[in-house]
């Protein structure tokens, strides 16, 4: 018997949830007013969760590391946000959805949870918009949807290419308006350092205030990470700079499993590395897929020619192009999933046809689509098709009613005019699928302790879809959490205050301090982005979008050597009282060093490909990915040891019920 | 590339600052801002020095972390970008470069580069929301159709990142681009009218007790905002003020 227990609750996958509600314990409102609660984190998942849970009436209390909570990374979404609301008449039900976001996940994924996820969906909308979410609407004043991929619907609100930051002002909002009556108190500027864990039960946190230096203890009934994502690992990410693991490690070193940490997505349209001093990567969303065609040069001649500067891409004629998604793919075309997408850019780089300086990078073309939409508005005007001049300006100007915002991005960064060339797009990582492992009630193998949105693992299995990161992470924070917290809490009301002058917290707080002390006090000679980068770099080429056996175990090795060096030769200047960046980021990536390895062995054991995780061993002919539902059709959740011990892997096996195992076809 | 640097040092709230120069070398034009700024900070820390403290997170135009005060302009040379969007390709080899946190006493200096904008916070708390539980339990999103250019235009004022530049472009410190940002936004929307003449009462109250100036309509915060919010939003905020005053009066 595993010793994790998913708590899938009995009955038909579409009861579920809905049985679910209706026999957990509440808490009275009365009762409410005495049990507090932690939140890390006020991206989605963390801002909707705080604002919901101060509406129900507990105490709250928010960190953030930013500056405001509205600066979470979730602002950075572009492309939209799925639900099942099937207002297109298009065929899409919340059983679609469901069975998209399985498979898209590559059968990896809890049903169960996945299920409910697609339940809650159309709610997440009719909320938003009454918040006044200004979504993108049709001409008739209803709302108006596109498709992403990896489906075959048009499912996707959303809000020009600025989704995310609309429904996090909107979450932002609510929140606020919950702080102002002080039903949330909220700390900006604070960093959450470890978990305390009093008797089996997660009891509080101790926080660094940012600005102060100071070491804070915070308790509560209960815990809840909403911290995102670990894309950093990678050191070069979408991800913003400050997004980490360390809110997530911790909890991993005090009892909560980590799952799946190798499911990475590496997202098929980011701007291309310029050079060494990049610091990050950018996102072009996906939802350009829609309109923009893929392509390479047919013939590497013209592939050296375009890097060398000798050729320009539009003077590639149609015959010397390879469209190579519509070519292997021709179903879905330039829509395919994610990984999909990701791993034929790479395929058709690594054989020589890349283009840009790095010859990492292939085109994203929107000239076909100029042509197409202008024709329609043609019509639409009188003007004749002929008139290539005018079709040409109508079509420019539907996509940039489109996609305006992210064709300014793009041509701010790179200094070109996606109008007029076709973009350079190539994969990098994005989103981070594993995370804590969490129960049906997203509850970690530590008892009070939460995980929500990114940071835990449920829902995406190996392979995220696009449009449902937003989904997630207010489906968990406003529809999930505030009922499976309440079973939990139900039984806590009469526990009363949680002290913080208990050994535990006084224990975790010495642990802290004293690893601030070490960073301080260690006086090497390397700043600590000469690790980060380091790190970045061995996961890049050993554990990125194709891994195999020989290189996991060099990584391994790699990354021993490197948190080694870091520990004997990191230089932190500054001290501990007041702000002092540098300190932050010691302490993050110390923690990114050490999940770096645990990933890296998540990836050696997980002896098939599935998703976002390639391995080059297991491989059809024609390069897809072959997974083996036999022996691996399970969530690896990996349990702290101790310093220096091997952690151990428990196994969730996954069930398939609802959704036969299939070979994922997108042909 | 290579620049000289001035930039603001100020190692806390109570120390008076000075401007601190330095020199840089071999700078790629395709870098950012910011990412010049990492290369001084790494030159600095292996120097055994502390480097400039900055705020930034996303680096891609959309948290509004990011405050430069560079040239004397809020977010640096160039439209409508923020100061991780600028590039290295808008200045000129050799040029002289200075540095500065946004200044408005609202915004009083952390440490360097950094401010503190938790007014901005407190004005959304104020009242920048519709009064609305998050329960689910809400009509139908399609139930109310909205005209899409109230739709567009609510989501044009939406599109403000909470940076701070109007306030830092401004000679009075006035922060009615950001507010009336808001405030047009649910105003625009039916959902947000219901409490729009409330709202605007207390989230202007809100913003008078936490010390921006007046607006005087120089429009220097609509040139220098990075996403184009535009002064009819101020327009719009300043008309529906009025009817607000009148008829709680
Ligand atoms: S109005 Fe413009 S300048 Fe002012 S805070 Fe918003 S985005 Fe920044
Ligand atoms: S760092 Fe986010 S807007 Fe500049």
């Amino acid at each position: 018997m595993s010793v994790l227990n998913s708590n899938i609750p009995e009955g038909k996958m579409s009861e579920k949830w809905e049985n679910y509600k209706e026999h957990i314990d509440l808490v009275n409102p009365a009762n409410k007013r005495g049990i507090d609660v932690i939140v890390v984190g006020t991206g989605l998942a963390g801002a909707s969760a705080s604002a919901t849970l101060g509406e129900l009436g507990y105490n709250v209390k928010t960190f953030c590391f930013q500056d405001s909570p509205r600066r979470a990374h979730s602002i950075a979404a572009q492309g939209g946000i799925n639900a099942a609301k099937n207002y297109q008449g298009d065929g899409d039900s919340v059983f679609r959805l469901f069975y998209d976001t399985v498979k898209g996940g590559d059968y990896r994924s809890r049903e169960a949870n996945v299920h409910r996820l697609a339940e809650v969906s159309g709610n997440i909308i009719d909320q938003c918009v009454a918040q006044g979410v200004p979504f993108a609407r049709e001409y008739g004043g209803l709302l108006d949807n596109r498709s992403f991929g990896g489906v075959l619907v048009s499912r996707t609100f959303y809000a020009a290419g600025q989704t995310g930051q609309q429904l996090l002002l909107g979450a932002y909002s609510a929140l606020s308006r919950q702080i102002a009556i002080g039903k949330v108190q909220m700390y900006n500027r604070h960093e959450m350092l470890d978990v305390v864990v009093v008797d089996g039960k997660a009891r509080g946190i101790i926080a660094r205030n940012l600005i102060t230096g100071e070491i804070e203890r915070h308790s509560a009934h209960a815990v809840v990470l909403a911290s995102g994502g670990y894309g950093n690992v990678f050191f070069l990410s979408t991800n913003a700079m400050g997004s980490n693991v360390t809110a997530s490690w911790k909890a991993y070193k005090r009892g909560a499993f980590f799952a799946n940490p190798c499911y990475t997505q590496i997202h098929p349209t980011c701007i291309p590395r310029s050079g060494d001093h990049q610091s990050k990567l950018t996102l072009m969303s996906e939802s350009l897929r829609n309109d923009g065609r893929i392509w390479v040069p047919l013939h590497k001649e013209d592939a050296e020619k375009v890097r060398n500067g000798s050729l320009k891409p539009t003077d590639i004629p149609e015959d010397r192009r390879d469209y190579y998604l519509e070519r292997r793919y021709p179903a879905f075309g330039n829509l395919v999933p994610r990984d999909v997408a990701s791993r034929a850019a790479k395929e058709r780089c690594d054989a020589g046809f890349g283009v840009n300086k790095t010859g990492e990078a292939v085109y994203l073309d929107f000239a076909s689509a100029i042509q197409r939409y202008g024709k329609v508005q043609a019509r639409l005007h009188g003007i004749a098709e002929s008139n290539t001049e005018e079709v040409t300006r109508l079509g420019k100007e539907v996509v940039k009613e489109k996609y305006g915002n992210l064709f300014e991005m793009y041509e701010k960064i790179v200094d070109q005019n996606p109008y007029e060339t076709p973009m350079m797009i190539y994969p990098a990582v994005h989103y981070t699928m594993g995370g804590t492992w969490v129960d049906y009630n997203l509850m970690t193998t530590v008892n009070g302790l939460y995980a929500i949105g990114e940071a835990n693992f449920s829902d995406h299995g190996a392979n995220r879809l696009g449009a449902s990161a937003l989904m997630q992470g207010l489906a968990d924070g406003y529809f999930v959490l505030p009922y499976t917290i309440g079973d939990y809490l139900a039984k806590e009301i009469r526990t009363g205050k949680i002290p913080t002058d208990l050994p535990e917290f006084v224990a975790a707080e010495k642990e802290v301090v004293d690893r601030i002390n070490k960073f301080l006090n260690n006086k090497g000679s390397k700043p600590v982005d000469y690790f980060h980068k380091k790190l970045g770099k061995v996961m890049w080429d050993k554990v990125g979008m194709a891994r195999n056996e020989q290189g996991l175990k060099e990584a391994i090795a790699e990354i021993q050597a490197i948190k080694e060096e870091f520990w004997s030769d990191v230089f932190v200047p500054g001290s501990d009282k007041g702000l002092n960046q540098e300190l932050e980021k010691a302490g993050r990536v110390a923690d990114f060093i050490e999940l770096g390895e645990l990933f890296a062995k998540d990836a050696l054991n997980r002896k098939e490909s599935c998703g976002g995780h390639f391995r080059e061993e297991y491989q059809t002919a024609e390069g897809e990915a072959l997974r083996d539902d036999k022996n691996f059709a399970y969530v690896a959740a990996w349990q702290y040891k101790g310093e220096g011990v091997e952690p151990e892997m428990h196994k969730e096996q996954l069930e398939f019920v609802e959704v036969e195992l299939k070979t994922r076809s997108y042909k | 590339m290579n620049l000289k640097l001035k930039v603001w040092r100020q190692s806390g709230a109570s120390d008076k600052g000075k401007m601190v120069d330095y020199a840089l070398s071999d700078i790629s034009p395709d870098s950012s801002f910011l990412e010049m700024i990492d290369v001084l900070n790494m030159q600095l820390v292996e120097k055994g020095e502390e480097p400039v403290a900055f705020d930034h997170d996303c680096r891609e135009g959309i948290c509004g972390m990011c405050s430069m005060y560079i040239n004397g302009q809020p977010h640096g040379p160039g439209d409508r970008v923020t100061t991780c969007q600028l590039h290295m390709r808008s200045f000129k080899d050799g040029d002289t470069i200075t540095i500065e946190p946004w200044r408005a006493s609202a915004f009083p200096v952390i440490k360097d580069l950094v401010v503190d904008r938790g007014a901005f916070d407190r004005i959304i708390q104020a009242g920048g929301y519709v009064s609305v539980n998050t329960s689910g339990n809400t009509q139908d999103a399609n139930s109310i159709p909205i005209p899409k250019a109230d739709a567009d235009a609510a989501f044009d004022a939406a599109t403000c990142i909470g940076c701070g530049a109007c306030v830092a472009a401004c000679k009075n410190a006035s922060a009615m681009l950001f507010v009336s940002a808001k405030v047009s936004q649910l105003d625009l929307l039916p959902q947000g009218k219901v409490e729009s003449k409330q709202r605007v009462l207390n989230m202007v109250a809100q913003m008078d007790k936490e010390g921006f100036g007046n607006c005087t309509n120089t429009g220097a915060c609509e040139a220098e905002c990075p996403k184009g919010i535009s002064l009819e939003n101020i327009a719009r905020m300043n008309r529906l003020y009025l009817a607000s005053e009148i008829s709680a009066k």
